[in-house]
């Protein structure tokens, strides 16, 4: 359902956006007016959040927002009620990104159940790997959830092959070795990278890692089906407020 | 089957996919030296000449006496090099990261002494080298950052989280991440993902090994009970893992024992294990960090592995609180969460007073100055030793030395002469 939305709006746009959200970052209220600007800005894809004590494959930006948002009193509970009011009040597809613990310790049965109520549609859980994965890709799987998985630049190709058989709805490349939130040299690499994912999947691809300006997007167009942006979003939510996002994805379409 | 990297439902691997690659070669490499021959031979010599190796074992008279009977060993790992056992793991890693190519090594750091072995290592092979250490234990451990950044470390202070040690090993994940090209990551203790519990395993075994040897050589039996202080848990699987093979427990289910599917035991014949946790101000005042001994701990995933950690109902760490800095982490070894729940190893806290008491009480007696971390096996073993019998032998694995340690166990005692000394000397900075 996922892969089909995706496909559909490909139509309409020549890449789609995917953004992201700390939820609970300020706070609740001010994260549901991000989520509204952002959709305003056209924004096709969104991922809310969890946040996790220990978010390892996260840069500082995304780092501080968790470690706020959970020093503000933010619960899993909380996430999921809010899930709910964002899915119920705009119309593009979310997806929960979050770290292993958080799913286990509530069940993995019992979140993608609840994560379905909530009209999430698809799960992106970096520390979960498909080896760790039977429980979380049955449970997934039995609610009808799209379990994401990343691509990197350093999996060999063998290894491509095995995620591919994995992954729903799409893959998430990661641009560059490392963390999300530092720049970028977009480069011949990536193509060589993005020839090497598109061999062992005929599933769209979202880029992420260091998107923050149109020419960005715009020199990924035909390059991948969605353009990932997180840390650079974030930063101006920090410095110019909610508004300030919304421009901004504005400016990059 | 067992898949590798698991104990029992415990380690694992939960990495992002960035790392995944990395720690195939890591696993290619540590399983290529397991097979070669000589390579044990090259790392003993290397410990036997660089650090002092086989260290000693020491019958410690006075404690015996004090306690009338039960005799006291203890294992010296403090007369390593760099004044802890943490050198015996870092100098492994350094072979490994020779063999594997690499040229700069990271490191996470807690007290301290496992970024001041890493430190060392890097000097000694030719090695870029930065250690992660949490704010708070910079504060508390300062001397130790004054030498590794003599021994030509950058130390970068964590700022993020709760400022201790598993912010550090958050922090060189990140580093890790990026740089894996040239970069092996030196994790200090028995945690994170697979490989690192078993190979850190494997070259802190050595300290086990000796001390069988040395029980049986110059006691000519061995010891009834072994205690370990447990942080992570490197030096007490290093201990452990000499004396495993000789314990028989009898499980019991444990009425009084609220969690599911633990087991006490009674040890029926051999040498019994017990792991010593921070309990810190206390268990009933929240402030500690005993994953296993303490009701408090419960199964997660976090840094890349399972086992037990303290965390919230909904997965989120907790704070953690120790007088020792080392001892002060959210996690513990999956195989250790393994023999705890098979019932093979006893785990005991004890708190930072009894802590402060058994120090002053070992120099005193033996003229031995303990680390904090190693001060809670001692701690255990005198709480228990008056239930011994004046024919039990006791055998404590110290694993660090206590020089470290001048500020805080100066502060706890409140040394007046100490803090005159400090002030003097501030003023004169100031000045």
């Amino acid at each position: 359902m996922l892969e089909d939305y995706i496909r559909q709006r490909l139509k309409e746009r020549g890449i789609l956006l995917m953004a992201h959200v700390v939820v609970g970052y300020p706070d609740l209220e001010r994260s549901f007016e991000l989520v509204k600007a952002i959709v305003s800005a056209g924004v096709d894809v969104m991922e809310l959040q969890i946040p996790f004590s220990e978010p390892i494959a996260d840069g500082p930006v995304i780092l501080n927002a968790n470690q706020s948002a959970l020093a503000a009193g933010i619960r899993v509970d909380d996430c999921f009620k809010f899930a709910l009011r964002v899915t119920q009040s705009f119309d593009i597809p979310f997806l929960f990104m979050t770290y292993c613990n958080i799913v286990f310790k509530r069940g993995e049965e019992r979140f993608f159940a609840e994560a379905k109520e909530a009209g999430i549609v698809g799960t992106i859980v970096p520390d979960i790997p498909p080896e760790e994965g039977t429980s979380y890709l049955a449970a997934a799987a039995a609610h009808g959830i799209d379990p994401i998985f990343i691509l990197s630049p350093t999996t060999p190709p063998e290894r491509l092959a095995y995620l591919a058989g994995f992954g729903r709805g799409f893959f998430y490349c990661v641009a560059r070795k490392g963390i999300t939130g530092a720049k970028t040299t977009f480069s011949t690499e990536l193509d060589e990278f993005l020839s090497r994912c598109r061999k062992v999947t005929q599933l769209p691809l979202a880029l992420g890692f260091g998107v923050s300006r149109k020419e960005d997007v715009d020199f990924l167009k035909g390059k991948v089906e969605i353009a990932v942006v997180g840390s650079q979003a974030l930063r101006i939510l920090n410095t110019d407020g909610v508004e300030a996002v919304g421009d901004f994805f504005h400016r990059l379409r | 089957m067992q898949r590798p990297g698991y104990y029992g439902q415990f380690g694992g691997a939960f990495i992002p996919e960035i790392l995944v690659a990395t720690l195939e070669q890591l696993t290619a490499a540590f399983e290529q030296i397991k097979k070669d021959p000589s390579f044990w031979k090259e790392y003993q010599s290397l410990m036997s000449t660089y650090s002092c190796r086989p260290t000693p074992l020491t019958y410690s008279e006075n404690l015996t006496r004090h306690f009338n009977g039960p005799h006291f060993y203890i294992k010296r790992e403090d007369l390593n090099h760099t004044g802890a056992h943490k050198l015996n793991n870092v100098m492994g890693q350094g072979l490994v990261v020779q063999r594997m190519g690499k040229s700069r090594v990271i490191a996470e750091t807690g007290a301290g002494q496992h970024g001041v072995a890493t430190a060392t290592m890097a000097a000694k092979f030719g090695f870029e080298c930065t250690i992660y250490m949490g704010e708070v234990d910079m504060e508390r451990q300062r001397p130790n950052v004054f030498w590794m950044e003599q021994l030509g470390a950058t130390v970068v202070p964590v700022r993020d989280g709760a400022r201790t040690l598993k912010d550090a090993i958050n922090e060189a994940l990140r580093d890790w991440a990026t740089n894996m090209d040239t970069t092996h990551y030196v994790l200090g203790t028995v945690c994170g993902p697979h490989p690192f519990p078993e190979m850190v395993a494997y070259f802190q075994s050595i300290i086990g090994s000796e001390a069988r040897e040395q029980m049986l050589g110059q006691v000519g039996r061995l010891p009834s009970r072994v205690y370990a202080g447990v942080g992570g848990g490197s030096n007490a699987l290093g201990i452990f893992q000499g004396f495993l093979g000789d314990s028989e427990v009898d499980p019991v289910r444990d009425p009084s024992d609220n969690r599911s599917g633990i087991l006490r035991f009674k040890v029926s014949n051999g040498v019994e294990l017990v792991g010593v946790e921070a309990g810190g101000e206390g268990l009933e005042t929240g402030r500690h960090a005993s994953r296993l001994a303490s009701a408090d701990g419960s199964v997660g995933v976090a840094q890349g592995y399972k086992t037990y950690f303290l965390q919230n109902d909904d997965g989120q760490m907790l704070e953690t609180h120790s007088v020792a800095a080392g001892l002060d982490y959210i996690g513990v070894s999956p195989i250790l969460s393994a023999y705890h729940e098979q019932g093979r190893i006893r785990f005991e806290v004890a708190t930072n007073n009894e802590v402060l008491k058994a120090t002053r009480l070992t120099m005193k007696k033996e003229g031995i100055i303990p680390a904090l971390e190693s001060s809670h096996a001692l701690a255990c073993a005198f709480r228990e030793a008056p239930e011994m019998s004046a024919d039990d032998v006791i055998l404590i694995n110290l694993s660090g030395r206590g020089d470290k340690d001048i500020f805080t166990i100066a502060d706890a005692l409140g040394d007046e002469s100490w803090k005159k000394f400090i002030t003097t000397k501030a003023e004169a900075y100031s000045a």
